[in-house]
This record gives C-alpha cells, sequence and structure tokens, in this order.
C-alpha cells in the first residue's frame, strides 16, 4: 500500500511487530515502518474497541499507539526504530495498580 | 421573526438558560460568537461541587447546593430529550487535605459552613483510616479530607452537546459566528446587531462570559468580570474504575483522568505553562501516588469567569427591562439551577428571591 519516494540511507534497523520481524531504515519512524510493512491496524479503542491506524503522522491525533518495549500508550508516529525494539498493538486502555 | 428571549453566549451559561426557556415554551435564539471566543466550557473540569462553596455569602452556597439537588433530574430530562448522556454521577465529592495544616484549614472551613448552614450542609471531615476505605490509593502525605454526598462530575462538552442539542428540540434556533455588535430598544423589545445580522426579541440574556464586560453598558449593566488563567493536564485511559472525584483529580467515563486546578490572574493568556503544568502533576502524584505512571496525552488552559469576589453575578437592567446578565465561573455545577430555577424568573421577567444578593451592589462598598 505505502512505497518510499526516496532511497533508504544506508543500513538496516530489525524490529519486531506483534513477534514478526521487520526491516526498516535508520531514522524511519515506527508508525512509518509498520506501514510500509503492509500493517494498518495498530490499536484497539478502549471504548468501542474499534480498530485504528496512524491519521496525522504528526504528534496530534493519538490514533497510533502502541506498546513498545512494554511501555504502552507510545505515539508510533513520534518515536525512531531502534534495533531489537518490541512493538505490540495497543489493546484499549491500560491496566493500573494501586499498590 | 420577534424571538421571546435572545441569548448571547452558546457556551453553558447561555445554553442552560436557552434550555430552560425553551422547556417553558418560550421561542429562543442563542447568538454565539465562534471558535475565535474564549470558550471557557470546552475547558471546564466538570466538577458538580457543593462543598466549601460560598463562604462569606451563604445564598451562593444554597444555591450550589439547589443545583447539585436539581442535576439528577435535569440530567435524566436532558438524555431522554436528546439521547445524550451528559455523564453526571453524584458519587460524593472529596478535598484531599495534604498536611496537618490543610487539613486544621478545611476543617475550620466546614465548621464555619456548618455554623451558617446547619447539619443538613453535608461536608464532613474524614480521617485518613477510614478515607483509605474509600479512597484505595491515596498517598501516604494525606492526611484526611472533607467529604460531601452532594458532590459529583459530569462532561462538561457533553453535557454543552445535550444542552445545544435540547434547545433545537424545543424549537429554538441557534446562530454562530454570530458576534453581537450593539443591542438597542426597537419597540417593546430590542434590535440585536451581530456579524450575521440583526435580531428582534422581547428580552435579552447577556451570558456572554468574559464578553459580557463589554456588552453590558449597551443595555445600562456594568458587569465587573476578568480573566482568571485555570490548566489541566488530561492522561491516557485506563481500564480502572474511579467514580469519586476530588477537587484536583477526577476520572473520565472513557478511563483518563483529569488533573487541575491552578488559578492564575495572566489576562487573556492561553498558553500551557509547564512550571504550573509540573506543579499540579506533582500535587496529582502526592494524592495518588499510582498516577506517577501515567502518560500525559493533552493539556490545555482555560479563563474562568470570575468577579471581584469570586461569586456569581445575576442582574436585571433599570434602564432596559427584560435585559438580563448572568455570569459565572462554575457553568456546570449552576447548570441545574440556571436551568431550572433562573430561566424561569427571566422568562416571568424579573429576577426573584434569592436572587438579589447576586446583584453588582454587594461590590459596591463605600471606603469610609
Amino acid at each position: 500500500m505505502f512505497k518510499r519516494i526516496n532511497a533508504p540511507k544506508n543500513g538496516k534497523v530489525s524490529f519486531t511487530f506483534e513477534g514478526r520481524s521487520i526491516d526498516a531504515a535508520p531514522g524511519d519512524t515506527v508508525a512509518s515502518a509498520l506501514m510500509l510493512a503492509g500493517e494498518t491496524h495498530f490499536r484497539d479503542t478502549p471504548v468501542s474497541q474499534s480498530q485504528r491506524g496512524p491519521f496525522c503522522l504528526m504528534g496530534v491525533c493519538f490514533e497510533c499507539l502502541v506498546e513498545i518495549d512494554g511501555v504502552p500508550n507510545r505515539q508510533a508516529c513520534m518515536v525512531a526504530v531502534r534495533e531489537g525494539m518490541s512493538v505490540r498493538r495497543q489493546k484499549g486502555a491500560i491496566g493500573v495498580e494501586i499498590e | 421573526m420577534n424571538y421571546d428571549t435572545i441569548v448571547v453566549g452558546g457556551g453553558l451559561v447561555g445554553a442552560a438558560v436557552a434550555h430552560g426557556l425553551g422547556r417553558l415554551g418560550e421561542k429562543v435564539l442563542v447568538l454565539d460568537e465562534g471558535d475565535v471566543a474564549f470558550r471557557a466550557s470546552r475547558g471546564n473540569f466538570g466538577l458538580v461541587w457543593v462543598q466549601s462553596k460560598g463562604e462569606g455569602m451563604p445564598e451562593y452556597a444554597r444555591w450550589s447546593r439547589h443545583s447539585a439537588d436539581v442535576w439528577p433530574d435535569f440530567s435524566e430530562e436532558l438524555q431522554e430529550q436528546t439521547g445524550v448522556d451528559t455523564a453526571y454521577h453524584k458519587a460524593g465529592g472529596v478535598h484531599l487535605c495534604l498536611s496537618e495544616e490543610a487539613w486544621e484549614r478545611q476543617s475550620a472551613l466546614i465548621k464555619r459552613m456548618h455554623n451558617v448552614h446547619g447539619s443538613d450542609y453535608g461536608a464532613v471531615m474524614i480521617k485518613r483510616d477510614e478515607l483509605i476505605k474509600m479512597l484505595p490509593g491515596i498517598g501516604p502525605e494525606v492526611v484526611g479530607a472533607s467529604w460531601s454526598p452532594h458532590d459529583g462530575h459530569a462532561s462538561p462538552l457533553y453535557l454543552l452537546r445535550a444542552l445545544h442539542e435540547s434547545i433545537t428540540r424545543f424549537g429554538g434556533a441557534y446562530r454562530n459566528e454570530a458576534r453581537v455588535e450593539n443591542i438597542e430598544k426597537d419597540g417593546s423589545g430590542y434590535r440585536v446587531t451581530t456579524a450575521a445580522g440583526s435580531f428582534k426579541g422581547a428580552k435579552v440574556v447577556l451570558a456572554a462570559g468574559l464578553g459580557n464586560r463589554k456588552l453590558g453598558p449597551l443595555v445600562g449593566l456594568e458587569v465587573p468580570v476578568f480573566p482568571q488563567k485555570g490548566q489541566i493536564l488530561v492522561t491516557e485511559r485506563t481500564e480502572m474504575k474511579f467514580s469519586m472525584p476530588t477537587v484536583f483529580i477526577r476520572q473520565t467515563d472513557e478511563g483518563s483522568f483529569l488533573l487541575g486546578d491552578s488559578h492564575e490572574d495572566a489576562g487573556f493568556d492561553l498558553t500551557s505553562r509547564t512550571g504550573i503544568m509540573a506543579d499540579i502533576a506533582t500535587r496529582a502524584i502526592r494524592s495518588f501516588p499510582f498516577l506517577k505512571d501515567l502518560r500525559l496525552v493533552r493539556s490545555w488552559a482555560a479563563l474562568r469567569v470570575m468577579s471581584p469576589d469570586g461569586f456569581p453575578i445575576y442582574q436585571q437592567s433599570d434602564s432596559h427591562p427584560g435585559v438580563f446578565s448572568v455570569n459565572c465561573h462554575s457553568g456546570v455545577t449552576l447548570a441545574g439551577a440556571h436551568a431550572r430555577t433562573l430561566a424561569p424568573m427571566i422568562a416571568r421577567g424579573r429576577l426573584e428571591e434569592p436572587m438579589s444578593a447576586f446583584s453588582t451592589e454587594r461590590l459596591n462598598v463605600q471606603a469610609h
């Protein structure tokens, strides 16, 4: 669905999405790397559990939320991919522990 | 087209009055300035709050309590009519005390309120041991809290949407981008000239928030209101259910926590400032340490519509009969009273008791 409009920078960064290994270019955001890999279902909403993906790609709409290395509700469009990063879908609202 | 009443201002105050008038069968027009307005209703924290309000003006304490008393029926009727749930919960509310000094101060305040209003007033002081059973998750610094069963919270945005829908369903009209430029007598009523044309009404209600200051003199009213800035932080949504609001922290039905509140005299500045945001976050975490792991997704600043003594101002014009001004910073709390009690007075054409206490005469104190 998406393709690069310019040649990728040298090098390669590998990360996983829901356990699947994905290759990206250095400097790609998590959102753009996932969309280039054909992934558009980033999260399920907390209220109606409907499927959502990136919309604004500039940090405003909060539609691209994912879990990154165990931290929930990160904005995929505002985070650059790193080698070995583990990305998962954001499934609804997060649980909170009252110690 | 002649309207029974033209309401200037489409925020929570104007919309509640217009809804109340429409409910009585009046033909109502709401004139809204547009998105260039300061939109205090969109920035409201969403408390329906009674406890500790009205020290120094018992009529304001009773007016707030009256509004909280009618809120359940007000909200239920809105939902039946419009299908919009205001997310109102009369869950009771607490004011947390984060030090012994704060506890002493709050205890003294609640005692003074009891001395004026009697045991029916409702707020009681609760020590930490009891409080922790009601509110799991309070921090180690929390000494106790004042608690009132009359307090609650609602969504200001859904309330506003419900009121606007209701106004339309009662046959009222709403005009956006209709900034009021002039109001003049025209026969037995008034002609209101706006950026979207001119309109005739038998009565006029000024509910334009900070805009009332400039509009008032057109109809013989002095409206001394000024902006007081408040900032709010919003967290990501969480699964937990935390129904009871505090003065500074509440959870929405959708799962976000709203953190407030700040009070700044900063003119018409709507900028979120990091120093204030840090203070708000720090106090929230001292109150409920589990909040420290939540990410913030939004913040905003809005301007309260303040009077010199902080109490509402309700006026009727002597020179322009049938013209009123309505001013307060509690558009959510007082929505019930505005719709059910103030609007019928306006429909009858005169403010009745207890409204005389809220006129600006109280502010014209002689120095000697």
